[in-house]
């Protein structure tokens, strides 16, 4: 392919994708010169396909042949990214916004909407976009969009994920015609050094430079690696990215092999995310038809080509040196640095290292040069970062905002705020790796520096809620279970420090905590983070720190009065029905599994302690909250 | 190593001999190799792991270091229906603790292990991305969210009659 015929499918496509992009009345206008009379797109990212969005589609192209409607496109997209609402479907011009669809709901909009003269649904709604008077606003005015601000997923949720024809309509692949045809590789990378761009994997390293240290690098090979193994439970962003947007990813790696000198790539995902590597693997098939990988890419003369490599469930394997032994095909196990991977990495040649929307911020920098992307975000941190928002909060999602918006505007004005008239208590950011954002420090603008000021750190973008149900040791407690789990055991302070702080915190949340524990917590995580080989073992501490910092007292309770103040810690609470509440429904003693609960029709219940698993079942069962937990 | 007899067939070994050769001589060839058999015969065995051994020339202690490295390559057989229930954060505050509780005590056994009728196997997992459906579960691939504890047994139930 040349960059003529590039510009010629993105000229052909561009109107289709546009009318998705723009305000309601230009999108009606610019519809009639694309031959479809609407574009019904719906979600075929992981969170929606869970929840059944095939059966959507198979539902409208059915209705859709009954009702002889042959003008309207339908499009299966990646992730819109407000997941708690999935299955989603949107329909253009209008941007009316349709949420948890059915087969059914499906079939109603075809015959109600869709169909020539047709009316939206306004029951089937997003009831936000509906005002009290009846009008009806476009997705993208509600105030989950409204305040975000999409680079990294400028597409996802916009073009159909397995048709390149679209990603191209959307402007994937004109940086890199503009790369190979303008630029010399010194200017891309001082490019994206002067952007100021940062890794979005977890370190924060600056992009530019990583990419310049390579290029300097000696060695005839060199390679381009994508990390694409999203370690961190709760964050999706990176699978997001590869579902629905994956030629962005190809092109910038292809990019940076340009930039640096390397001809080879590999992209290392997860092998838990089936979608994204069916995707990746449809778009690198899609990318080498037209020559936009393998050789003389656009007629340059140079070659670059990608190939998949996938994980096989190791943690440790997010870890630069780790994930590249793995590629190797070998244990995954860090290895110490210096030699650094820009000079020895993977296959022991020169290696560039990016995570998946780190590449994503690429394309966009080329295209709109340095100035625009150092203009958004913080004085050290520029340009947007993903969240992936979940926990207790309303609008469950990713949410991609400037650098340095406050927490609060992300939990509240785009989360939609705490269900259940709760109170927010703490959030999680950076995982395993990470720490907590107490209530009182709500209002802090979300860069690397302010969160590494208050003892978290970014990580990449995982952003846990937690209300006064959740307890602080408990929570610090899993993320040590699961540390200490994907441990990979070279090193001893790792492998025996994420043991110990766990029995320790097991010792407390048991009821056996003596005050000595939080001075041997604290000495055992000195001794991690100075020792540790690799960032896992040095970071695994701070999610207890964090908490034994903001958090203190709930630690104290534990140990001293021996109470879990979130009532979350089993052993430290026992259950009681309060007698002027229970009715003598029964409903709780018939659900109870240990038999428990002893009392007459309409008289007041009782639990036996000594038989009473604390399993819960009779407080989800109690329809007049007669059951506590102290 | 698991001590169920090996049970593989000609049509197994046909399919992991011509994988492995389509592999031989790429860099890095082990991992895809070892995804591709434990596709093929849900677990990896030691008969098939000394196989892999030997056609790809790599020692079978090192294969071994691998197949026992990631959590995703097992040693032992999984049940007919794996049910694999999500423990990552987001998951685990909208309590899925409690769902892999009640699927326990459904099926008698804990999480890692396999029914002695070989029907069933419980595992659990670190975030499946479907972080919108908190808590969720997988059985066989279908993802079932925003579940309850009572929820777990009505749908295990669907996957006893077969």
């Amino acid at each position: 392919m040349t960059v003529e015929q590039l510009k010629k499918i993105a000229a052909e496509k561009a109107n289709i994708i546009n009318v998705r992009r723009i305000v309601r009345e230009q999108a009606e206008k610019l519809s009639r010169t694309t031959g479809y009379r609407k574009q019904v797109l719906v979600c075929g990212g992981t969170g929606c396909t869970s929840s059944h969005s095939h059966e959507v589609i198979e539902q409208l192209e059915a209705s859709f042949e009954e009702l002889g409607i042959d003008d309207v496109l339908i499009v299966k997209t990646g992730c819109f990214g407000l997941c708690a609402l999935g299955p989603i479907m949107i329909v253009y011009p209008e941007g009316a916004f349709y949420s948890q669809m059915t087969p059914e709901h499906a079939r109603t909009v075809a015959e109600k909407h869709l169909v020539k003269g047709g009316q939206i649904v306004k029951e089937l709604l997003y009831v936000e976009t509906v005002h009290d008077d009846g009008s009806v606003i476009p997705f993208s005015e509600i105030p989950f969009y409204k305040h975000q601000m999409r680079v990294a997923l400028r597409n996802c949720g916009v073009i159909a994920a397995e048709d390149i024809d679209e990603a191209i309509g959307a402007g994937d692949y004109a940086a890199l015609a503009r790369v190979l045809t303008e630029m010399t590789p010194d200017g891309v990378i001082e490019e994206i050094q002067k952007s100021g761009l940062r890794g979005r994997g977890g370190a924060g390293f600056p992009t530019g430079m990583k990419w310049k240290f390579t290029r300097i690098a000696e060695g005839d090979v060199k390679y381009v690696c994508c990390n694409a193994d999203e370690g961190d439970p709760g964050a999706f962003m990176d699978r997001s990215v590869l579902e629905g947007d994956p030629h962005c990813v190809l092109e910038a790696m292809t990019i940076a092999g340009y930039a640096v000198g390397a001809h080879e790539g590999y992209i290392y995902v997860r092998a838990e995310y089936p979608i994204a590597v069916d995707r990746l693997k449809i778009a690198i098939k899609q990318s080498r038809k037209y020559g936009l990988l393998g050789k003389n890419i656009l007629g340059s003369g140079f070659d670059f080509d990608i190939h998949i490599r996938l994980g096989a469930g190791a943690f440790v394997c997010g870890e630069e040196t780790a994930l590249m032994a793995s590629i190797e095909g070998k244990r995954g196990e860090p290895r110490p640095r210096p030699p650094f991977s820009a000079q020895c990495g993977l296959f022991r040649k020169p290696t560039v290292l990016n995570n998946v929307e780190t590449w994503a911020n690429i394309a966009p920098i080329i295209l709109n040069g340095f100035h625009w992307f150092s203009s958004i975000g913080t004085e050290r941190s520029k340009g947007t970062k993903v969240f992936a928002v979940g926990g207790k909060i309303h609008n469950v999602g990713l949410v991609e905002v400037p650098m340095g918006t406050s927490l609060k505007t992300i939990i509240y004005d785009i989360g939609g705020g705490i269900p259940n008239g709760k109170q927010f208590k703490a959030a999680q950011t950076g995982g395993p790796s990470g720490g907590c954002i107490p209530a009182k420090h709500i209002d802090i603008g979300m860069d690397f520096d302010n969160l590494v000021s208050i003892g978290s750190m970014m990580g990449s973008g995982g952003l846990i809620v937690m209300d006064e149900d959740t307890c602080m040791v408990d929570i610090a407690k899993f993320y040590l279970e699961f540390t200490a789990d994907e441990s990979c055991g070279k090193c001893t302070p790792c492998r025996i420090g994420t043991k110990r702080l766990l029995e320790t915190l097991d010792k407390i949340c048991s009821g056996n905590g003596e005050p000595a524990d939080l001075e041997k917590i604290k000495e055992i995580s000195e001794h991690m983070k100075s020792s540790s080989l690799c960032a896992l073992g040095q970071s695994a501490p701070n999610p207890v720190l964090s908490a034994l910092e903001h958090f203190g007292e709930e630690y104290n309770a534990h140990i001293y009065e021996k109470s879990c103040p979130a009532g979350v810690c089993k052993s430290l609470l026992n259950y009681y029905i309060e007698p002027d509440k229970c009715r003598g429904c029964t409903l709780c003693a018939r659900n109870c599994p240990a038999n428990a609960i002893s009392g007459t029709v309409k008289a007041a219940h009782e639990i036996d302690a000594k038989k009473c698993i604390k399993c819960g079942q009779c407080i989800a069962h109690c329809k007049f909250n007669a059951i506590v937990k102290k | 190593m698991s001590h169920i007899a090996f049970e593989g067939t000609k049509e197994q070994m046909k399919a992991l001999l011509s994988c492995i050769s389509a592999h031989k001589g790429e860099a890095g060839a082990l991992m895809p190799v070892m995804h591709e058999a434990q596709n093929i015969y849900g677990y990896l065995p030691a008969e098939v792991q000394t196989v892999i051994a030997e056609k790809l020339n790599i020692p079978l202690a090192e294969v071994y270091g691998v197949a026992t490295f990631y959590s995703q390559f097992s040693l032992t057989p999984k049940g007919k229906h794996k049910v694999s229930i999500c423990l990552g954060t987001a998951c685990y505050v909208k309590g899925s603790d409690k769902i892999l509780e009640a699927v326990e005590h459904e099926l008698r056994i804990k999480c890692g292990e396999c029914t002695p009728d070989k029907k069933f196997s419980i595992e659990s997992c670190r975030c499946v991305g479907a972080c919108g459906l908190a808590p969720v579960m997988i059985i066989d691939g279908e993802v079932y969210g925003r579940l309850k504890p009572d929820d777990v047994k009505g749908i295990l139930d669907k996957y006893l009659q077969d």
